[in-house]
């Protein structure tokens, strides 16, 4: 009998990244990413007008972004291998669910990653022009990354409820939303005025933006990263229990 | 050895699975049969450990299915329904994946990749991605990521479906040179190939096994089992010819050809009585040969049985 592979993890992350470019989809990902953050950045977000050496512009639009962005990498995650049947063979190959689900994830947020990088033009940009400080910069960098893997995660969810690709994505989008305005002014201030303010800190401490605004002005406090690792973790767990329950369908 | 004990598997209300047990040693090929639904597909995705049993166990040489996942898993080689393999990856890229989640490094890793590429003929199509294989090619990368780290126990879900005869025959060749130390479990719903490959059958249906044993057991349950045919050039009673003839059982006359007679055994062979008989009384005899039990016979009355039991 032959030895208990350890590192299935990085075997499957693997198989996964060269997935995504052996077909177009991780080409295209990456390039209209890099389009629409030029335009965000260039034309909608006033880069040249503000007059300021920062990424400010860039990394505030990567909430909006990412909201259409990641989920369209994260669908095709689980339903996909619902859909072909391939589930069937992966789970049956000496593979911990907690493996697949990990790899599988860690593959579309190196995806993102990649593609996050390339956007290195703009900061070189920033830094041709003026004199920024490129701690906060790589600090937003990180922060940015972090938010795409908290979509990403929320994806894998969704894409393990349904087998249709398209469903996952709509699904995706509306919680990613969801998760994206619960910080922001516009739903924290629909609140009747006697609502404690415990309870709307509360609320506003789930949102994406409350945690994103620091971290792209620069602020990588460890409570966020740390906010945003939980909320991985736990929606990849979620992840999990989705595809154990709903494996026999 | 696979054991299956008390096996049960509901699907919300519907039992898939009702109180399974059998066991299947090293060297046997068991024929899993049964009509659609009956819950082959389910039985063998809780052997592989995709699905958890609702109830009983399964153990695969000892490790628990549910204990023990990744040892059993290890231990066993699958062909799930449909043969589905990753459709983006070459067929060398996706039984390199396979080889190195089966712990294969290096060196022996490519001579076992080689080896399966050679058992099923998957050479010509090395380099070309799975989605642009034709069924029956996709099928043999199914079978080869199978048996790529010479299982112990190898579950195979309809692996001859949609190949051509010749495939089908090389695939059969292929599973009997496999048997000789190992668990095979085949499902088929193609009679003739446990004929051909297994040495025991089961037919399932609504869940529970309705006949258990070797092809040729099986064969002698049908009521044909020892029958001969007669097929006549002339006018002739031959049931009042035959009546009170111990050994035989009744005679049917075949409804499309009234000239067509089966003559059933009451459970000896009855041939060398029959044609006795025929040269004593001077039968217009125009055919006469000896019917062997047909496997699709006994599948009918059992299967057939169990419904109506379970309407009544």
């Amino acid at each position: 009998m032959q030895k208990l592979s350890l590192n299935n993890l990085g075997i499957i992350f693997r198989r996964e990244l060269m997935g995504y470019f052996a077909t177009p989809l991780a080409y295209v990902f990456i390039v209209i990413f890099l389009i629409t953050n030029g335009i965000f950045t260039f034309e909608l977000g006033g880069f040249y007008a503000r007059g300021q050496a920062d990424l400010l512009p860039f990394f505030g639009f990567h909430p909006w972004l990412y909201l259409f962005m990641v989920p369209a990498i994260a669908m095709a995650l689980w339903a996909d291998e619902r859909k072909t049947g391939t589930i069937e063979l992966l789970l049956t190959l000496p593979v911990r669910l907690a493996d697949a689900v990990l790899g599988k994830f860690l593959a579309a947020w190196a995806l993102t990653g990649i593609a996050l990088l390339l956007t290195f033009p703009i900061w070189i940009t920033a830094n041709y022009l003026g004199d920024p400080d490129n701690g906060v910069i790589v600090a937003s960098y990180i922060g940015s990354w972090f938010m795409a893997g908290a979509y990403l995660a929320i994806g894998s969810c969704m894409s393990a409820c349904t087998r249709n690709p398209v469903i996952a994505f709509i699904l995706t989008v509306s919680i990613c939303f969801l998760f994206v305005i619960m910080g922001s002014p516009i739903l924290l201030n629909a609140f009747p005025d006697w609502t404690p303010q415990a309870i709307v800190d509360a609320f506003a401490a789930l949102g994406f933006l409350t945690h994103f605004d620091s971290i792209s002005k620069g602020v990588l406090d460890i409570r966020d990263v740390l906010y945003f690792s939980v909320f991985i973790a736990a929606w990849l767990l979620a992840s999990a229990i989705v595809i154990e329950i709903k494996k026999a369908n | 050895m696979i054991e299956i004990r008390n096996l049960t598997r509901k699907f919300d209300q519907v039992v898939a699975v009702d109180d399974l047990s059998f066991e299947v040693r090293e060297g046997e090929v068991l024929g899993f049969l049964g009509p659609n639904g009956a819950g082959k597909s389910t039985t063998m995705k809780v052997i592989t450990g995709f699905l958890a049993p609702s109830a009983g166990s399964v153990t695969i040489d000892g490790f628990d299915i549910g204990g023990k996942p990744l040892e059993a898993k290890a231990l066993i080689g699958y062909l799930p329904e449909g043969a589905p393999c990753y459709g983006d990856m070459t067929t060398l890229q996706f039984l390199r994946f396979i080889a190195r989640i089966r712990g294969f490094r290096g060196e022996e890793a490519e001579r076992r990749i080689a080896g399966v590429m050679g058992d099923v003929a998957l050479e010509s199509v090395a380099h070309q991605t799975i989605e642009t294989l034709s069924k029956g090619f996709k099928r043999r990368v199914g079978l080869a990521q199978a048996i790529l780290h010479d299982p112990k126990a190898l579950i195979l879900d309809e692996p001859t479906d949609g190949l051509d005869p010749n495939q089908k025959n090389h695939v059969r060749e292929l599973i009997r040179n496999l048997a000789k130390d190992k668990i095979v479990v085949v499902s088929t719903h193609i009679l003739e190939e446990v004929t051909a490959v297994c040495t025991r059958a089961i037919i399932i249906d609504e869940g529970r096994i309705v006949a258990d044993g070797t092809p040729a057991e099986l064969e002698a349950r049908s009521r044909y089992h020892h029958a001969v045919e007669v097929r006549l050039a002339g006018e002739l009673d031959l049931a009042g010819e035959l009546e009170g003839v111990a050994e035989i059982a009744g005679v049917e006359q075949d409804r499309l050809d009234r000239a067509s007679f089966t003559i059933l055994s009451a459970g000896k062979p009855i041939f060398a009585r029959v044609s006795e008989l025929a040269q004593q009384r001077q039968w217009p005899v125009e055919e006469f040969h000896v019917r062997r039990g047909q496997l699709e016979d006994v599948f009918r009355t059992v299967t057939e049985n169990a419904g109506t039991r379970e309407a009544a």
